[in-house]
């Protein structure tokens, strides 16, 4: 029993021990301080469904050997030009979804295998080059936001005539056409997207089973050992920038499922730090920086996104001050932090 | 105008093959020098104006970026860790502005309180790179959001509680916690008026008048000296050689561990004086955003004056600040003027902070990449 309980501890790490330890703590805690728990467990599963994809797009390059996908923003500016290109042309409903992801996920490609080739260039470099690689490119966009030519009213700002705005609603478009897709309501408080789940899960199981087969094996390989993985006749090259590219595919469809299940969309500065929570919650659930699962995405996300949503409500009534913001730094940074460090690396 | 030109006709006085490695060498800095040369005209800005800026912000930024360079010469890259000692910066001057201490005694008290906090912050910085060897920057720079959440912890809900800071104009009125912007009135420009030198180059028809903060221009030179003497000291030789192969160095009987630990702390002591210059320049501190961009600016100046992840002179600390901060101050101008959106070109500065960053660090990381390749294949033989 008691080796047992130090396997499980030595498996899963302090800092996740804690972290789950801290929500079941605040979930406990809910009811004492007049925080409705289905109200709490509903907004974690919707936020949960939210930012799933965005996390699961973590996996391809985490499995490739690539580190932690700090370039996110790349994918996720894939997926704004598909919004804001479905919403020029008025497309409404899961159609017009549909229409976004199909301008979305080919431009997700392209960016992909280009980021591909700058990080099969940067070998060990990876991290702190896709973070920059992110950030250049949304400044970039930022000033393609301003200059390219969409004309719809209800994006464009109302006194210049040109430019998009810094927030678009997805209302009338495709606002939740996924969560309430056989959405399930019970009592007054409690909501399940279900819609939105059932997407996640298919995105989840075409990943998983991807993983299985001759090329997911290949990646996965490549990223346990890359001499051994060329020694065998695999193009590590390549298996890379099919990763990278299947990283940024899911990263423009996460970011238009996390839109429409918001109702905006943002454009401008708007993603620059989306990777962090994406990297913090896949790291939480589990996976180090050259190794995660299907499990780690889901178990993450639900941890992350669950301290997200408690700590504003539950431990603000406890201590009378807002200290939610605090706590999601020294988390999620925390988190990462214990990732890069863990494997202590023998002297070059 | 016609200065920025002699820099660049300068070296077409040797031979053609000096002039194309000095062009290579220098790509980024000439393309920068380009870039303004482009720009100045259609910002519309006066020279007398943009003299004034640029010395202004050399004084106020130099210092700062000068605290990368110890980091760098140990091979530790780009030291993105530098946030925690402008962080340790504000919280001495928090105290000493809630003490009323003004003027030159005020900075050096700030100084002194900072110390400490900077010193052992960057202590674990350095110990938490060590246990993070080869990807020391992605690690510094998450380092840096992290302590972030626990200076914002500290500053917003200790202070005024358990730590006594009691003046009203610092304190939220909830009781505890600082307010978002600190109006530092006492120390404002107190060391950039120390001395100070007023230059008027105008005849009767052109005003030219241009202030010189000699003392802090003075401190800056001090602290390059302190750099050309620490390169030759023992413990400076140690870093380089760390910096150049740690495995050789560590064989060598160099402490590689604690050598690099030093270095941290030095860049972070450093960077905590450099925020306390940059800060009483500035005159108001933003309590939890003043630090925040410190790091990007530095680094990208720097790179932008030509040094790279491993190479980096005092040379590439000037060029880099007075290039960058020209761009920075001429960008939104010419941006209005050439799409009439000002906007747009302070898009353009913010794509050009980071895209020189990453350009940089893309740069680096792959002619390391090709050396070890290269290496490999020389082990290989003749097949």
């Amino acid at each position: 029993m008691k080796d047992a309980l130090s396997k499980f501890i030595e498996n899963a790490g302090w800092p996740r021990i804690i972290i789950g330890l801290f929500l079941l703590f605040l979930f406990a805690a809910a009811p004492f301080v007049g925080v409705r728990v289905d109200t709490s467990l509903s907004d974690t599963l919707v936020r949960v469904g939210m930012n799933g994809i965005l996390v699961l797009a973590m996996v391809p390059m985490v499995q490739s050997g690539c580190g932690l996908n700090f370039g996110l923003p790349l994918g996720i500016i894939a997926g704004l030009l598909g919004a804001t290109t479905s919403i020029e042309f008025k497309a409404q409903g899961l159609a017009g979804f549909g229409f976004a992801m199909l301008i979305a996920v080919p431009i997700a490609a392209v960016l992909g295998f280009i980021y591909a080739q700058i990080l099969n260039r940067v070998k060990g470099e990876e991290m702190m080059i896709a973070t920059y690689v992110g950030f250049s490119s949304v400044a970039l966009m930022c000033m393609a936001w301003l200059l390219l030519p969409f004309k719809s009213p209800v994006m464009i700002w109302g006194y210049g005539g040109s430019g998009l705005r810094t927030t678009i609603s997805t209302e009338g478009f495709w606002r939740h056409v996924l969560s309430d897709f056989a959405s399930v309501r019970i009592g007054e408080f409690f909501y399940l997207p279900t819609g939105m789940f059932i997407f996640f899960a298919i995105m989840i199981f075409l990943v998983w089973a991807f993983f299985r087969t001759k090329t997911g094996t290949a990646i996965t390989a490549v990223g346990s050992n890359p001499e051994f993985a060329r020694a065998s006749g695999i193009n590590v090259d390549r298996m890379r920038t099919v990763s990278v590219m299947l990283s940024t595919v899911l990263g423009a469809i996460g970011i238009l499922v996390y839109q429409q299940s918001f109702g905006f969309i943002q454009l401008y500065m708007g993603p620059l730090f989306m990777a962090f929570p994406a990297v913090a919650a896949i790291l939480l659930g589990g996976a180090s920086v050259n190794k995660a699962t299907m499990v780690n995405v889901v178990v993450g996300t639900f941890l992350f996104q669950g301290i997200l949503t408690m700590t504003p409500s539950v431990v603000n009534s406890l201590i009378q001050t807002d200290m939610s913001e605090v706590i999601r730094i020294i988390v999620s940074n925390g988190m990462i932090l214990y990732a890069l460090t863990r494997k202590t690396q023998v002297k070059r | 105008m016609s200065r920025t030109n002699d820099v660049a006709a300068k070296p077409l006085f040797s031979k053609m093959e000096n002039f194309k490695h000095f062009l290579i060498s220098n790509s980024v800095p000439i393309i920068f020098l380009g870039l303004s040369a482009f720009a100045i005209p259609l910002s519309g800005f006066s020279a007398e104006y943009l003299v004034q800026e640029m010395i202004t912000r050399l004084a106020r930024n130099s210092f700062l970026v000068l605290s990368l360079l110890v980091p760098i010469l140990a091979g530790m890259g780009l030291n993105f860790g530098m946030v925690l000692g402008a962080m340790a910066g504000q919280i001495g001057l928090i105290f000493v502005t809630d003490w009323a201490v003004v003027g030159i005694p005020g900075l050096i008290l700030a100084s002194i309180i900072s110390m400490p906090i900077a010193a052992f912050l960057g202590y674990i910085c350095g110990n938490v790179l060590n246990r993070a060897k080869g990807r020391e920057m992605v690690t510094s720079y998450i380092l840096g959001f992290f302590i972030n959440g626990i200076y914002q912890f500290v500053v917003l809900y200790m202070m005024g509680w358990i730590l006594p800071i009691t003046s009203p104009t610092l304190v939220l009125s909830r009781g505890y916690g600082i307010r978002n912007a600190i109006n530092l009135t006492g120390m404002r420009h107190a060391l950039d008026n120390a001395i100070s030198l007023s230059i008027d180059l105008g005849s009767e028809t052109t005003r030219f008048a241009i202030s010189i903060p000699v003392s802090t221009f003075l401190l800056i030179a001090g602290f390059c000296v302190f750099i050309v003497w620490f390169r030759r000291t023992k413990l400076g030789q140690d870093m380089r050689a760390i910096g150049q192969d740690m495995a050789a160095a560590d064989s060598a009987g160099i402490a590689v561990e604690r050598t690099r630990v030093i270095a941290i702390v030095i860049s972070t002591v450093l960077a905590a004086f450099g925020q306390i210059i940059f800060l009483q320049n500035i005159g108001t501190m933003n309590t939890y955003n003043s630090h925040d961009q410190t790091g990007m600016f530095s680094i990208a100046a720097l790179l932008i004056g030509g040094a790279t992840v491993s190479k980096a002179s005092i040379g590439n600390v000037f060029v880099g600040v007075a290039l960058f901060h020209l761009m920075f101050v001429v960008s939104p101008m010419a941006g209005k003027e050439l799409i009439g959106q000002a906007q747009l070109g302070e898009y353009f500065r913010v794509f050009v902070s980071y895209g020189i960053i990453a350009v940089a660090l893309v740069l680096h990381a792959w002619k390391r990449q090709q050396e070890r390749e290269r290496s490999r294949r020389g082990l290989r033989g003749e097949a």
